[in-house]
């Protein structure tokens, strides 16, 4: 039975992270009424924990298309969701400290014009030096992204949020699904004594969204990850660019605040079932021992804080995007693996796709749910 | 890494209480504390200080401070001064920091007796050259003998502020006025708590010995101030300050102490995921501990003003329950004795604890204290203002730390230690809820800033062992 109390949308969207608020935009703007059932609130998690990082260098050959179209949205994010969401296209860098290094680099890049791409630049020891005076004298080259950059997750997070609001998606936040039932063409969808029923739901639950798929009969082979993260004392001015570096688990950059932000993928450990995750400081020492190799003027700057977000990782580190193959009316987007911010635009406008057309024109292939699932559910 | 029965964080009334008493039950114990000797806030460069004629102008109080610290040095517990915790995790491994390097310490059981904060109170132009708090004065005056070169108003509520104004006098320092912060009719709701407190007459005699102090030395009081605010340009230049339902008066002004109370440091417990409670009578958080002082996280324990605000007597005997509490923990003495030997520290705990609630009624934050104005600066680190603060939680009832996301306030090196609680106040006030119903902001490690080359040498001792 329907409960009587329970709310009707055209499409419900299961999270509010920027995966979940992104899709919900779009689709609102499709016409059609959304809303978002967040746990927490808005952004509470991998989203408000990123790095924020903005970065075609180096993606996955599968993820190129959809990356760049991505890129494209972001030089023009305050037309889109009405603020520039702190936006910097200062480049992405990724350092050879040593000869040893350079090969690697120089590959990728031959494979990138090969297949007709030509953002990804490699640059030498005097370039490097002449774009980052405060980098190590002991770097030897780097393959670049100009035009990549960095953007403050809080105001990406509050800029999509007021975006969704002004389109007219209800969020509902302190709202966990917990049951999925069938009812007829609809779902519906049960939060404690709360709920809500849609034919269309999109399940982007960023680290439960395995559970969330689960909910509704399907097993998706999902690991998870809890990236650290560290930001100092603010500082001068003396660095633009988003710097990483060959061999080693380093994202270095340095905010509007002036604070460093620095990541990179050095994990910490999660607790998904409390929601919590924890610095591991012998690891993130590791982060500090390249930060230091690199700027060594950073040594003696003090680290203010750590933290840790919690995401879900696929065994190819691609994404999972695409409608179920078994369950009709269910949509997934999740698995971003740790690079997801980047492809946050783009991702509001496959998921209407997906959800209104039934297809999407982007290339979104090598994404699809089915890869994950074993036995009778592969298609 | 090394490794010890019993890791001590602190080295005041509480952490060296805590320290003989597991030493006298064999505990291997090491005492890590920021300071450069042992003492705590109170008892501050007692060692070097009580034989100097200063001493005796500190008073008796902090007189008796050099006879614990003698106890201390010579239990045999290893105490590294000069020594920062920055992060602990459960099972223990706490990382330090001293002489420039970071290390990880293992133990199999923790005290935390970090002690307390003042109360941080933002009004306007608290963050000007020249404002200062009574607790940095006294520190001042106890480390270096230092007097400040103008007369200083204070201003605030509370037994501190009297202290210092009398040691403040005996050193020769010179008072310019004391705005009495407490308001109209405390003293009433007070007295109702009275018949618990008389077994500490001794200490409300004290309180009356300062006021009276005061009075013959001719400090000027106004009483029952309400709302202050410094002002100046680069620096402190003047004062302006309103009694309860009376008109704003201007005063010039060089050095302005304020305080109103203290609250005790809780991050280290927060950032171990321990139970905190909300104390009502006290008006900030304090850790949920059994009657040994054991944290909901097993073997870590709080002592001290950490525990909740009780004062140096009271934060010794909590030492000693908790060092007993380890001891018997780790099987060095039995659950019976050591029941026999807390009997006597359990009662004097107890008699102390009884005479809170009169101080604790007397000298309640007035409720200005807890609602700045809109231009005031709340976060310091990240310059976030009451005004900001309250237009932001006025959109979709945030808590604590959605508005710490959304502006920053909280982000800074001081982790909330400055504007934790007012934020908490403030939303509560825009949303018409109780401030403990917001909760306090999730804590991220470090606890205290370490440097990017600390933590990288870390890295390398740790790989190598
Ligand atoms: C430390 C870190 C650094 C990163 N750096 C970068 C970077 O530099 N560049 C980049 O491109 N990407 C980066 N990423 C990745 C990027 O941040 C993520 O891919 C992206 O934020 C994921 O968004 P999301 O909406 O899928 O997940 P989330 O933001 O985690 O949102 C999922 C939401 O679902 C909610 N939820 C879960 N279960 C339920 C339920 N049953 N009912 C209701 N709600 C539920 C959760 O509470 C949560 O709010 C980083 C990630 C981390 C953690």
């Amino acid at each position: 039975m329907m409960p009587a109390s329970a709310q009707g949308f055209d499409v419900a969207v299961i999270g509010g992270g920027l995966h979940g608020l992104t899709a919900a935009l779009s689709l609102a703007r499709g016409g059609r009424s959304v809303v978002i059932l967040e746990r927490n609130w808005v952004g509470r998690h991998a989203s408000s924990a990123t790095a924020a990082g903005v970065r075609t260098l180096g993606r996955d050959l599968a993820e190129v298309p959809i990356s760049l179209e991505s890129m494209e949205m972001w030089r023009r994010i305050a037309s889109i969701v009405g603020d520039d969401c702190g936006f910097h296209a200062h480049g992405q860098f990724k350092v050879a400290e040593f000869d040893g290094h350079l090969p690697a680099l120089q590959e990728r890049e031959a494979t990138m014009r090969r297949l007709g791409y030509r953002h990804e630049e490699m640059i030498g020891a005097a370039e490097l030096r002449r774009l980052i005076p405060s980098l190590s004298p002991h770097c030897v080259g780097a393959l670049i992204v100009r035009n990549d950059g960095a953007a403050d997750p809080h105001r990406t997070i509050a800029a999509f949020r007021s975006a969704c609001e002004r389109a007219g998606v209800a969020i509902v936040e302190g709202c966990g699904v917990e049951a999925v039932e069938r009812q007829g063409p609809d779902w519906l969808l049960r939060c404690g004594v709360r709920s809500f029923h849609a034919p269309a739901v999109v399940n982007a639950a960023g680290a439960w969204a395995a559970r969330v798929a689960s909910l509704f009969g399907e097993s998706i082979d999902l690991g998870v990850r809890a990236s650290m993260m560290m930001a100092t004392e603010r500082l001068a001015p003396f660095l633009a660019p988003v710097v990483s570096v060959v061999g080693r688990a380093l994202s270095f950059k340095q905010s509007d605040q002036g604070t460093l932000v620095i990541g990179g993928g050095l994990q910490g450990a999660a607790d998904i079932d409390r929601q919590r995750s924890t610095v591991n400081f012998v690891e993130l020492a590791k982060g500090a021992r390249a930060s230091a190799d690199l700027f060594p003027i950073v040594r003696g700057v003090r680290i203010a804080r750590c933290w840790t977000g919690i995401e879900a990782q696929t065994r190819d580190h691609l994404p999972v995007i695409g409608a179920s193959p078994q369950i009709p009316g269910l949509f997934h987007s999740f698995g971003y693996s740790g690079h997801g911010f980047q492809l946050v635009p783009v991702l509001g406008e496959i998921m209407r796709d997906l959800v209104v057309d039934q297809k999407t024109a982007r290339s979104i292939a090598a994404f699809a749910p089915a890869r994950l699932m074993q036995g009778r559910h592969a298609a | 890494m090394s490794a010890v029965d019993l890791l001590i964080v602190g080295a005041g009334p509480a952490g060296m209480a805590a320290a003989i008493t597991a030493r006298r039950h064999g505990l291997d114990v090491l005492v890590v504390d920021d300071q450069p000797a042992p003492g705590g806030q109170i008892w501050r460069s007692v060692e070097t200080v009580a034989a100097s004629p200063r001493g005796s102008r500190l008073g008796d109080s902090y007189l008796a401070g050099a006879a614990r610290a003698q106890a201390f040095r010579a239990c045999g517990a290893a105490y590294e001064p000069g020594a920062q915790l920055w992060q602990i995790e459960p099972g223990f491994r706490a990382f330090v920091t001293s002489g420039g390097k970071a290390r990880t310490i293992s133990a199999s059981a923790v005290i935390l007796a970090t002690g307390a904060q003042e109360r941080p109170v933002p009004f306007p132009g608290w963050t000007l050259p020249g404002v200062l708090t009574v607790g940095a004065g006294q520190v001042l005056l106890k480390t270096a003998d230092q007097v400040p070169e103008k007369p200083v108003w204070i201003a605030g509520s509370g037994p501190l502020p009297l202290l210092y104004m009398t040691q403040l006098l005996a050193a020769n320092g010179r008072i310019a006025g004391f705005l009495d912060t407490t308001p109209p009719g405390r003293l009433g709701a007070a007295l109702r708590h009275l018949p618990g407190a008389l077994g500490k007459a001794g200490d409300l005699w004290k309180g009356i010995a300062w006021t009276l102090a005061l009075k013959r030395a001719g400090v000027k009081t106004v009483r029952h101030v309400a709302e202050i605010e410094a002002r100046g340009e680069g620096r402190l230049q003047s004062l302006r300050y309103r009694r309860q339902g009376g008109s704003w008066e201007e005063t010039p002004a060089e050095v302005l102490l304020v305080h109103e109370g203290l609250v005790p440091s809780i991050h280290a417990p927060l950032a171990l995921d321990c139970k905190v409670e909300w104390r009502r009578d006290q008006h900030c958080y304090a850790p949920v501990l059994d009657a040994w002082g054991e944290s909901s996280q097993p073997g870590l324990f709080v002592a001290g003003d950490g525990a909740g605000i009780a004062g140096a007597i009271a934060a010794e005997h909590r030492g000693t329950l908790a060092g007993l509490a380890v001891a018997a923990r780790l099987g060095r003495v039995s659950a019976a004795a050591a029941e026999t030997e807390a009997t006597p520290a359990r009662k004097l705990l107890d008699r102390e604890l009884a005479f809170r609630p009169f101080l604790d009624a007397l000298y309640e934050p007035r409720p200005q204290v807890f609602a700045p104005p809109d231009e005031t600066v709340v976060c310091r680190c990240e310059e976030v203002t009451a005004g900001t603060l309250r237009k932001r939680a006025e959109v979709g009832r945030p808590g604590t730390n959605q508005v710490k996301a959304f502006t920053r306030a909280g982000m800074g090196p001081c982790q909330g230690r400055q504007c934790g609680y007012t934020v908490m106040h403030i939303l509560a006030g825009v949303q018409n809820r109780p401030p403990e119903a917001l909760g306090f902001y999730r804590i991220r490690p470090p606890l205290k800033p370490v440097t990017l080359g600390e933590l990288a040498a870390l890295g390398q001792t740790d790989d190598a062992a």
